[in-house]
């Protein structure tokens, strides 16, 4: 009741909302139309073609791996960063953010030239027999590095008020470092980690600019599906770039709900271990 | 004193699992973020300063940043006055939906940024919903200029709503209610109590929107067409020299987002020391 002392509910609703309509639901709705042009025939022959599939595959399959080596590597860095005081601390804490604002066909170009048989990094791995470049490996080294500041930047600030007296008392109680980091620490972090997980993932599944560089685009080896919609396009296929498209959206959103299970079950671990 | 030595010895092991730790992380930092940065500078000084400014101030690279510019300078600021509205209307009235008002501004940020381009060429392409019409009455949206823009304002709509909800969510509405009993209108309220509270948080969303908007590549290079001089921006113009083999060039144009990245980075951090309570809980800033 007291809040209708405020002004502007109507005009400031109202404007976000036909904002809303008219940049973001009437083009979805559009995508969804046109997905309905090419029919339920057309649409299972679209999908089960071999190439669809291998795209399709990579991107989602791709997108998992990426998020899960960003769950670990971004625990290790935001642990670090959060718990441990070190020289240029805070400058390695804003580097952090730099897949954000780095524009993602720079990246792009970048990382391939890194990972390239002569690049900086690429000349050392090359003779261990690890090619990255134009590979499938290529695709997930661009979908770690796009995702790489999700986890850490979701974790940092729950780390900061994690209770130190909980792992105190663990190891007052005789408990080993390990056993109070897996049977502690990480439950606690679960549902964190997860979202962190969650929102690398979204953003692995989709990537196309820091990934079509690196990636050779090889059909059905390192093809990713955003590259697919685009080559539709391009040949004037409407409606199966709309089909791709509202595939793509589909299967993140169905890998999407099954973190938010996951999360579900991990906050009752959670519960357990607090 | 020996209970003293032993704890003491005790940490040693632990000590250096610190800085293994330590060096473990930086080392991933330095390898995958710091090495694809100096790679752009590398590259693009790679034959010398003369090359690199010759690059940078060739007709279609001066084009491209005028472009680049121009659809920053129509996409952020209407995006600013969705945020604020948006923020507006969800932190300070309830209403039915609201959770559903709150999970459609987060949309485009789980949309692939080709899908993002995608839905307004079904819109206004040659074959779209409105494409026949558009192309009787003589407007060109897709492969020119207005398709740029709308593509960038999909991609980058939610930042400026999405650093200010929170924040005003915390804040609360004490401050603007008394306002409006002493007598306040309602744009006295907004510009006198509102705005300045906000003012930091909005800037930070500026930020990364404005950084997102110049940099966006996928979803631009969908509805751009590639022409060069017209619809090519500074991130295509990249592409499109790299693919030419032009790699000084490419790597110069980049260089130049490159620093935009770090500026932003730069005063992003500034920011966040000097006014970290102002800007509150900012959920990671999205991509």
């Amino acid at each position: 009741m007291r809040r209708r002392v405020l002004p502007g509910f109507g005009i400031s609703f109202g404007y976000a909302l036909t904002y809303l309509g008219l940049i973001v639901l009437l083009p979805l709705a559009a995508l969804a139309w046109k997905a309905t042009g090419i029919g339920l025939h057309g649409l299972i022959h679209l999908l089960s073609g071999p190439r669809t599939l291998a795209a399709l595959r990579l991107s989602l399959l791709g997108a998992v791996m990426a998020a899960s080596i960003n769950a670990v590597v971004g625990l290790l860095v935001g642990w670090v960063l959060v718990r441990y005081r070190f020289p240029g601390r805070r400058l390695f804490d804003a580097l952090v953010d730099l897949p954000f604002a780095l524009p993602t066909a720079v990246a792009g170009i970048a990382l391939t030239t890194l990972y390239a048989p002569n690049g900086w990094l690429g000349r050392w791995l090359e003779p261990l027999g690890i090619k990255v470049a134009y590979t499938p490996v290529g695709v997930l080294v661009a979908m770690v590095f796009v995702g790489f500041p999700f986890v850490v930047r979701t974790l940092q600030p729950v780390l900061a008020s994690l209770e130190r007296d909980v792992e105190e008392a663990a190891e007052s109680l005789g408990a080993q470092r390990w056993q109070t980091f897996f049977r502690v620490i990480l439950p606690m972090l679960a549902p964190t980690l997860l979202t962190g997980f969650a929102l690398a993932l979204a953003r692995a599944v989709g990537e196309y600019g820091s990934v079509i560089f690196i990636a050779g685009n090889i059909p059905m080896k390192s093809e990713i599906a955003p590259l697919l919609i685009v080559q539709k396009l391009e040949q004037f296929d409407y409606a199966g770039a709309a089909a791709l498209g509202v595939a793509l959206l589909l299967l993140s959103f169905v890998l999407l709900v099954i973190v938010s299970l996951l999360q579900r079950w991990s906050n009752r671990w959670a519960e357990r271990a607090a | 004193m020996s209970g003293r030595k032993r704890s003491r010895s005790a940490r040693w092991p632990r000590r250096l699992a610190h800085v293994a730790l330590i060096l473990l992380a930086l080392a991933f930092l330095v390898a995958f973020l710091l090495l694809p940065l100096a790679t752009v500078f590398a590259e693009a000084f790679r034959e010398g300063l003369t090359p690199y400014l010759e690059a940078i101030r060739q007709p279609e690279a001066r084009s491209a940043i005028r472009l680049t510019l121009l659809v920053a300078v129509i996409a952020v600021p209407l995006n600013v006055v969705f945020g604020i509205a948006a923020a507006w209307a969800m932190t300070r009235f309830e209403f039915r939906g609201k959770t559903l008002l709150g999970a459609f501004i987060d949309l485009p940020f789980s949309v692939s940024p080709v899908i993002s381009g995608l839905v307004y060429v079904l819109l206004f392409g040659a074959q779209g919903w409105f494409g026949p019409w558009m192309e009787a009455h003589g407007i060109k949206v897709i492969y020119a200029v207005p398709g740029l823009v709308l593509a960038t304002i999909f991609i980058t709509l939610p930042f400026v709503a999405r650093e200010l909800i929170p924040l005003m969510e915390a804040q609360g509405s004490e401050e603007e209610e008394a306002a409006r009993v002493l007598g306040a209108s309602g744009w006295q309220m907004f510009f006198r109590v509102t705005l300045p509270n906000i003012r930091w948080a909005l800037l930070y969303g500026v930020l990364l929107c404005n950084a997102r908007a110049m940099g966006e590549f996928g979803a631009v290079s969908v509805v751009s067409g590639h022409i060069r001089g017209l619809t090519t921006t500074m991130p295509l113009e990249v592409e499109m020299r790299y693919n030419e083999y032009d790699y000084v060039g490419a790597f110069a144009v980049a260089s130049l987002l490159a620093l935009l990245a770090l500026l932003t980075l730069a005063v992003k951090t500034l920011l966040e020391w000097r006014y970290g309570d102002e800007i509150a809980a900012h959920a990671p800033g999205g991509h």
